[in-house]
């Protein structure tokens, strides 16, 4: 018998570890903190802010398939381009009703993501890199050939969004749009804490680390994969079309290799994989593009391109995995 | 009747002058991805550097064109055997996010550099005379420069060939992409086949990046917005080899050619698609080692 005690301790211990994820930490109250408390320090750049909430979003959906389904993407572009011009062009023809504008993203995305997705999801590696990339430039060819509903080159002009509830009406110093842009993070967030917490979550985290094993165990490896695959293209699209709606503008480049490229940097910067990481690298990013690149954006190439080889050549894991290696350190003394 | 053969003719050509460039900038990639493991994002920055080297030579110290293409070679192979021994070596084999991290980061370093350095104009492509204007090829005439470049290809697929297949360097490489550990075993240094592959591969894509000057205009984001033919030429035709890269940039080349012959105002649209299409039936590539 004493042979099975201690598996059955290691069993309790790993449930407890397993539910402690779950419960709330007083940390996890500091972002939606650190929102609202920006909201009054700086009243004059709510249109940053709002940008910045939105791309938060857009960087939880990369991290879901990235950091936790291990799925690497150069073209989550497409699914935040898609939302951005489903929400965009509804808003243009007369339909501006911002939230079942989120919906009709979220819906659209999904559908690509599950299309695309059932497509490509089936080989690995370079070729999957590959795949994504090519999934994201065929659509931006698209949109610039369909420029009688998306603009084309010149952009998406003449959407009109309507109040939200028919109450909030958009504002020009953009105090709506930064609240509406955190409430829907807010309700992204929980749905990606949830997903990455529950058994589904862990079975793509097994799925990353060892597929054969998860085959071996019976677990349906493809449908997971396609599952969080679609999940995050509709957070993607969700995060394209608050994009859309609190600048009214929708320009192709927001389906192009670049944006797909720096929404990794950024979520590389904060850290991936951690479900925070999101939170510190996008603002991080963006402040600092706001405040270099304007001036000269030669510049702000040189020093991103110089910070990137720098996180990977010395700061394993972004600034989160630093910080909680640091933690760890101290709390082993 | 005539016109039709004749479009054709026209695509056929220019479609090859596309393939051999895309073809000597993208083979080095396909190399150092099968023999290393390593996802080079930043490798079409070779190549731009060596467009920018090349027209720099020769329009701001009158370096004959031979000459300045050589100097470009030499100058970019340098700067790439220093990146390796610093950077790239430590992560081969490793994760492929820290791969694509840090190629995309020198990327845009070299983006703003080149910007720094030589203004974000186009850099003006002037071939020599003997070089320009029209060549008549009997049945028909066509530009001297792209001939030149379709002939120079040749002869440098020709030589790439031999030296792999033929040369005591082409079996150590060829031993370290099938089994890299068995290559060590009988004592190849793979440490310092490694450097010289890369350094060949970097090369050969400043090489193409210079020759290839008129077709791929030199500008500040060259390494960026060309990135992805130059992963589809690698991925179509497979990792680690040298004759499916050759078969894909003809593909992808004359396919692009005609494409936008076709239907200009779908842009890429449908090369996109034909890669998705040949990389769902070969995984691998249409060369790809299983």
């Amino acid at each position: 018998m004493s042979h099975l005690t201690p598996s059955a301790d290691r069993r309790a211990a790993d449930i407890a570890a397993f539910s402690r994820r779950h419960r709330f930490h007083w940390f996890e109250a500091l972002p939606w903190l650190i929102a609202v408390a920006a909201y009054f320090a700086f009243p004059n750049y709510l249109a940053l802010g709002s940008q910045i909430l939105a791309i938060i979003l857009f960087a939880l959906s990369v991290d879901l398939v990235l950091g936790y389904a291990g799925i690497v993407t150069l073209g989550h572009a497409a699914f935040f381009g898609v939302g951005a011009y489903t929400a965009g062009i509804l808003a243009a023809n007369g339909w501006g009703e911002p939230i079942s504008g989120l919906l009709a993203a979220a819906i659209a995305a999904a559908c690509i993501g599950l299309a695309s997705g059932w497509i490509i999801l089936r080989t690995t590696g370079l070729t999957l890199l590959m795949q994504t990339l090519v999934v994201a430039a065929m659509l931006y060819e698209l949109a610039n050939k369909a420029y009688r509903f998306t603009g084309g080159a010149d952009g998406l002009q003449g959407m009109s969004v309507w109040p939200i509830f028919g109450m909030f009406r958009f504002d020009m110093f953009g105090n709506t749009a930064y609240f509406y842009c955190l409430i829907v993070l807010f309700i992204g967030w929980l749905v990606v804490r949830n997903t990455v917490n529950s058994s589904f979550g862990r079975s793509l985290t097994g799925i990353r680390e060892n597929v054969g094993r998860m085959h071996a165990i019976g677990a349906p490896v493809a449908q997971r994969r396609l599952i969080v695959y679609a999940l995050s293209a509709a957070l993607a699209g969700v995060a394209g079309a608050l994009t859309a709606q609190t600048a009214q503008f929708v320009g192709l480049n927001v389906l192009n290799l670049e944006r797909s490229g720096t929404i990794l940097v950024m979520l590389i910067i904060g850290g991936i994989g951690q479900l925070y990481g999101a939170f510190i690298g996008v603002p991080l990013y963006m402040i600092a593009q706001d405040r270099f690149a304007e001036a000269d954006p030669t510049y702000w190439y040189f020093w991103i391109g110089l910070a990137m080889v720098f996180i990977v050549v010395f700061l394993r894991g972004g600034i989160f995995g630093v910080v909680e290696r640091l933690l760890a350190r101290s709390r082993k003394r | 009747m005539a016109d039709i053969f004749s479009s054709i003719i026209s695509v056929g050509f220019h479609g090859l002058a596309l393939a051999m460039v895309l073809y000597l900038i993208s083979v080095g990639l396909s190399v150092t991805m099968g023999l290393m493991g390593f996802i080079n994002l930043a490798h079409g920055a070779f190549a731009m550097l060596g467009g920018y080297l090349m027209t720099w030579l020769m329009s701001r110290y009158d370096v004959p064109f031979g000459l300045a293409l050589a100097g470009a070679v030499i100058g970019v192979v340098l700067i790439s055997i220093i990146l390796e021994r610093l950077l790239y070596r430590r992560f081969y084999g490793g994760d492929e996010l820290d791969q694509v991290l840090m190629t995309m980061g020198l990327i845009f370093i070299t983006i703003a550099s080149v910007t720094y350095i030589w203004g974000p104009v186009t850099q003006p492509m002037r071939p020599p005379a003997a070089l320009s204007g029209q060549i008549d090829l009997g049945f028909r005439s066509f530009p001297t420069y792209r001939t030149f470049l379709i002939v120079c290809g040749a002869i440098l697929v020709t030589l790439l060939w031999l030296a792999l297949e033929r040369t005591r360097f082409g079996a150590q490489v060829r031993a370290a992409v099938d089994n890299l550990r068995m290559a060590q075993t009988i004592g190849i240094n793979t440490s310092r086949l490694f450097a010289a592959t890369f350094a060949l591969g970097s090369g050969l894509a400043a090489l193409g990046g210079g020759l290839g000057a008129e077709i791929l205009p030199i500008t500040t984001f060259y390494a960026l917005e060309n990135l992805v033919y130059f992963l589809i030429v690698v991925a179509v035709g497979g990792l680690g080899s040298i004759r499916g890269p050759f078969v894909a940039a003809l593909l992808v080349g004359i396919s692009d050619t005609a494409f936008k012959y076709i239907a200009p105002e779908f842009g890429a649209f449908f090369i996109y698609a034909l890669t998705m299409v040949l990389l769902l039936w070969f995984p691998r590539g249409l060369f790809g080692r299983t």
